[in-house]
């Protein structure tokens, strides 16, 4: 198995800075969001590597910088070994970039309503220069709609036929790696199976490469291989599913593990988490997750963790 | 109703030659003799009516009014078809681009929007006239008309449709087109601008309304349309020198069909409005 | 027996449309008890929202109330006049929705609206009402509440902006409280914390409330009996543990089925085919039959039956007699 995505103390700044007069006037400084920082994964051909977190933990964010639509302050993501970012051979990035698809998380807004599904599927295709005649037809059979379809518009399908829309779409250009970012969440229980049994099906027969991005650790464990979780924008801890649900180590990742609702928890009194996520424009000094932590010591305030290696999982925390 | 009332127009405006009973410009048919006769008074050399009486050149009132429309609509249509391609490509470039590139547009049109546009259609005009040599003047007069109308009114253009593209770059799809590669001109022409056009055509409708009266002030006011090519607004400027010595109909129906004309297209508009809206569906 | 305090009784709710009437709430029937939490669960366009809007009076027209009672310990409410349904809004029933920044006022510090709420509400003086408003942030876990009470809601997380709303909903003592969604805005972490609170709240005052949500984990650890809604209608009622262990209705078994959690260890996820549909194309009989395994001729052309046990009631002609789903501990 090689290596298809591998990200490299991947960095992202965002300027949440007062306009530049208020500055001036206030004396105060830039100010700097820091919503992924210093990350490093590395996704197996064929494999599903899912990033989980909560709100804040730029998780998207990195989705967004592996498939080119947000630029990476910092660090390099390699597609194929070929590096996209930081590399001025304008070729080669295309030429990588075109081994990469997303699928979103709003199937809403996701499909231009003016357009007919035809044009919105053949659109990849047609900047490849693939072929495109019969195309439409023959992905909207694979992600299980009729090839009439291929003549509406997308506010004449429901959400999940809008979702199998966006797949078909994804698929026209033939990629190998898809971003996934939150598939599923804007989808009903009984849809959201659908459409996690095709994505399983499509990933197994044409082997894809998923970066399955989502809040919800059920869909996760159900749909990953590997799983990397994400607090504040950093990986706290990224380990194979079987080992991960089996044990967690970072006291982040139990906590989370214990707040998830159970379909089996009747009347369970659970340990309250401790806390809120706190703000990612001042994040607290040290391990970013100290205040909430049952584990935390003086050292856990005032030094950051470094990722180690515990098995095959990858830790970052000074206690476990 | 309203549509019925400004289809009508726009057909009797289009169809004049055919259906005025006159050509007002064809000197051969005015006979001076026949000015100022009242409503519904017959020709003194014919045994034709003039239904809404003529004026003091003795011109029908009727037929002045059907080639008035005629240019009043090709003013107003051309005037907004021109602020609307202006509008929609620099609210597109500002909304999509955004950066130095939408501070400096949006600036220009927050200035435009301090001085009344009548006063910027005037300053337009003043200028155009000022270049072209005398002989020239009242044939380009009406090219400088819309010139004048349709720069004075593209910044609202702008604004919606700037605001509706900073909506729309935001959706998914627009990045789904993005990732992919395609160029910044094809996302803006084939994914965005479809989908900001609604509010555009509402847009459209009412400032058509408004170019209309524009002109019509602009021709009132003696700045327009040349009194050789009289629009409605030369017409009603003609008519309010009679209003008070008796000679009323001069200036009545030329008012009352530039009235009919801006109500029923606002109405239009307003209709427009609510039939795109799917909230409302 | 103990009287419920809210008891709904063959409620329907009618859309007139231009391609006719649609019922987006067809005969449903419950009852919620005192220090209870009735879970409704199903998927969107169920109806679950519907019957609670009907049930506050907030129904927006064209939808009206066209036959069946509902009862507030007791009175009827359900032909309430809108300015009669406002005194009672908020003094009996407290309400909770799912984005807590629109039921607070952002213009007013979240003091002022507890206290306005329990003047309005309770008679008691300006300086008691003061008082009540800083036990009640205390007692929905806002630390210092006295220094708090005169921030305004935006300085407030998301978290603690939906504690607040629960203690302005339960501030003027009502019997009964709504709560539409209240943990969907909300990160897992927090979620826990706010169906911990609703919990201890429910037990400890003696509400009786209703949970509104699309989340089967939310309802089997908060919920003490659930409605399961399909298309307009009850699907099936019963005890929670009962209901997830061992459905009755065959839309519930395969809802519950979809669920990733139920298909732990299995390659694919069980699924329901086709969808649920829509309210203007409702099919003959049994709304599920055309998805149902286990249809019937019979199901394909009367309404089918409640059939009730002691266990659980399911709207199913053959419903199922499976062993339990899951060992239920």
């Amino acid at each position: 198995m090689s290596v298809i995505v591998r990200a490299k103390a991947l960095r992202r700044l965002f300027d949440v800075s007062k306009p530049w007069l208020n500055r001036v006037v206030e004396r105060e400084p830039k100010a700097f969001l820091t919503a992924v920082a210093d990350v490093d994964f590395e996704i197996e051909e064929g494999s599903v590597y899912a990033l989980v977190g909560e709100s804040g933990s730029g998780k998207s964010t990195i989705g967004k910088m592996v498939v080119g639509l947000t630029s990476a302050t910092d660090g390099t993501i390699e597609i194929d070994g070929i590096a996209i970012t930081g590399n001025d051979q304008k070729a080669k990035i295309s030429e990588a970039r075109q081994k990469l698809q997303m699928i979103f998380q709003d199937p809403y807004a996701s499909l231009n309503p003016r357009w007919k599904v035809r044009d919105i599927i053949a659109e990849p295709a047609k900047l490849r220069g693939l072929e495109i005649k019969g195309l439409p037809e023959r992905l909207l059979q694979q992600v299980g709609l009729s090839p009439e379809d291929a003549d509406k518009y997308p506010h004449e399908f429901s959400g999940g036929q809008r979702q199998r829309i966006c797949i078909a779409r994804a698929l026209s250009s033939e990629p190998k790696v898809i971003v996934c970012d939150e598939p599923t969440s804007a989808l009903d229980v009984s849809v959201q199976s659908q459409v996690l049994n095709l994505m399983s099906d499509l990933q197994e027969q044409l082997g894809l490469t998923y970066l399955f991005i989502s809040h919800d650790l059920t869909v996760v464990e159900h749909m990953a291989d590997k799983i990397g979780v994400l607090y504040l924008g950093a990986l706290v801890e990224e380990a194979p599913k079987e080992t991960l649900f089996a044990s967690p180590l970072h006291p982040y990742t139990r906590m989370l593990f214990d707040a998830a609702p159970r379909l089996d928890g009747f009347g369970r009194e659970i340990d309250v988490p401790k806390g809120e996520i706190p703000d990612p424009i001042n994040p607290p000094p040290g391990c970013s997750f100290h205040p909430r932590c049952p584990l935390a010591t003086s050292l856990c305030k005032t030094v950051r963790p470094q990722m180690r290696l515990i098995g095959d999982t990858r830790v970052s925390c000074h206690h476990v | 109703m309203s549509f019925f009332v400004v289809v009508s127009l726009i057909m009797g405006a289009i169809f004049a030659p055919l259906l005025a009973p006159y050509d007002p410009f064809d000197p051969a048919t005015l006979n001076l003799m026949n000015g100022f006769t009242g409503p519904l008074t017959p020709n003194q050399f014919t045994q034709d009516v003039f239904v809404l009486g003529t004026d003091d050149q003795g011109r029908d009132v009727l037929s002045t009014i059907l080639f008035g429309m005629r240019i009043s609509l090709f003013v107003g249509f051309s005037a907004v078809f021109l602020a609307m391609i202006l509008g929609v490509i620099l609210g597109l470039l500002a909304g999509y681009i955004g950066g130095w590139l939408d501070a400096v547009i949006m600036r220009v049109a927050d200035v435009q929007l301090t001085f009344p546009s009548i006063l910027v259609a005037m300053l337009i005009f003043g200028i155009a006239k000022g270049v072209t040599p005398a002989e020239f003047r009242d044939q380009v007069a009406i090219w400088v008309l819309i010139l004048a109308i349709g720069l004075s009114d593209w910044v609202q253009f702008a604004r919606v449709v700037r605001g509706a593209t900073l909506v729309e770059r935001q959706k998914e799809y627009v990045q789904a087109a993005q990732l992919i590669g395609r160029a910044n001109l094809a996302v803006m022409l084939k994914h965005i601008l479809p989908n900001v056009l609604n509010p555009v055509l509402v847009i459209a409708t009412i400032s058509l309304a408004l170019a209309i009266i524009a002109e019509a002030t602009l021709s009132f006011l003696g700045v327009g349309a040349p009194p050789t090519k009289p629009s409605l607004g030369t017409l009603i400027r003609i008519g309010q020198e009679y209003m008070f010595s008796g000679e009323w109909w001069i200036l009545f129906f030329p008012a009352i069909t530039l009235l009919a004309l801006a109500l029923s297209i606002n109405l239009l508009g307003d209709w427009l409005r609510d039939a795109l809206n799917p909230r409302l569906r | 027996m103990v009287q419920p305090v809210l008891s709904i009784k063959s409620l329907v709710v009618e859309i007139p449309t231009r391609k006719g009437v649609l019922r987006p709430v067809d005969q449903v029937s419950y009852d919620i008890f005192p220090g209870e939490i009735l879970g409704i669960v199903g998927e969107s366009g169920a109806g679950k929202s519907m019957t609670g809007n009907a049930v506050i009076g907030l129904l927006e027209r064209p939808a009206r109330i066209v036959s069946g009672n509902v009862l507030l310990s007791g009175n009827p409410i359900h032909n309430l006049s809108a300015s009669e349904f406002r005194k009672i809004r908020g003094k009996k029933i407290g309400m909770i929705f799912q984005d807590p920044l629109t039921s607070l006022n952002p213009l007013l510090t979240v003091g002022e609206q507890l206290v306005e709420t329990i003047i309005e509400h309770l008679a008691v003086s300006k300086k008691e009402a003061q008082e009540r408003a800083i036990a009640a942030l205390e007692e929905v876990g806002i630390p210092a509440a006295r220094e708090r009470i005169g921030s305004y809601p935006h300085e407030f997380s998301g978290g603690m902006r939906q504690r607040v709303v629960i203690a302005l909903a339960l501030c003027a003592e009502p019997d009964f409280v709504i709560a539409d969604e209240p943990t969907t805005a909300l990160d897992v972490s927090v979620q826990a914390q706010i169906i911990a609170l609703l919990k201890r709240l429910c037990r400890e005052r003696g509400v009786g409330v209703m949970l509104v949500t699309h989340d089967m984990g939310v309802i089997a650890e908060a919920a003490d009996r659930v409605a399961v809604m399909y298309a307009g209608r009850l699907a099936e009622l019963g005890a929670v543990r009962d209901v997830l262990t061992a459905p009755k209705h065959p839309y519930t078994y395969g809802l519950m089925g979809s669920t990733p959690l139920a298909s732990r260890g299995l390659k694919r996820l069980k699924q329901i085919p086709g969808s649920m549909p829509r309210l203007g194309a409702l099919p003959e009989g049994c709304a599920f039959s055309p998805r149902c395994d286990f249809a019937q001729e019979v199901c394909k052309t009367g309404s089918s039956p409640f059939i009730a046990d002691e266990d659980a009631q399911a709207a199913c002609w053959f419903p199922l007699q499976h062993t339990k789903l899951r060992s239920s501990k």
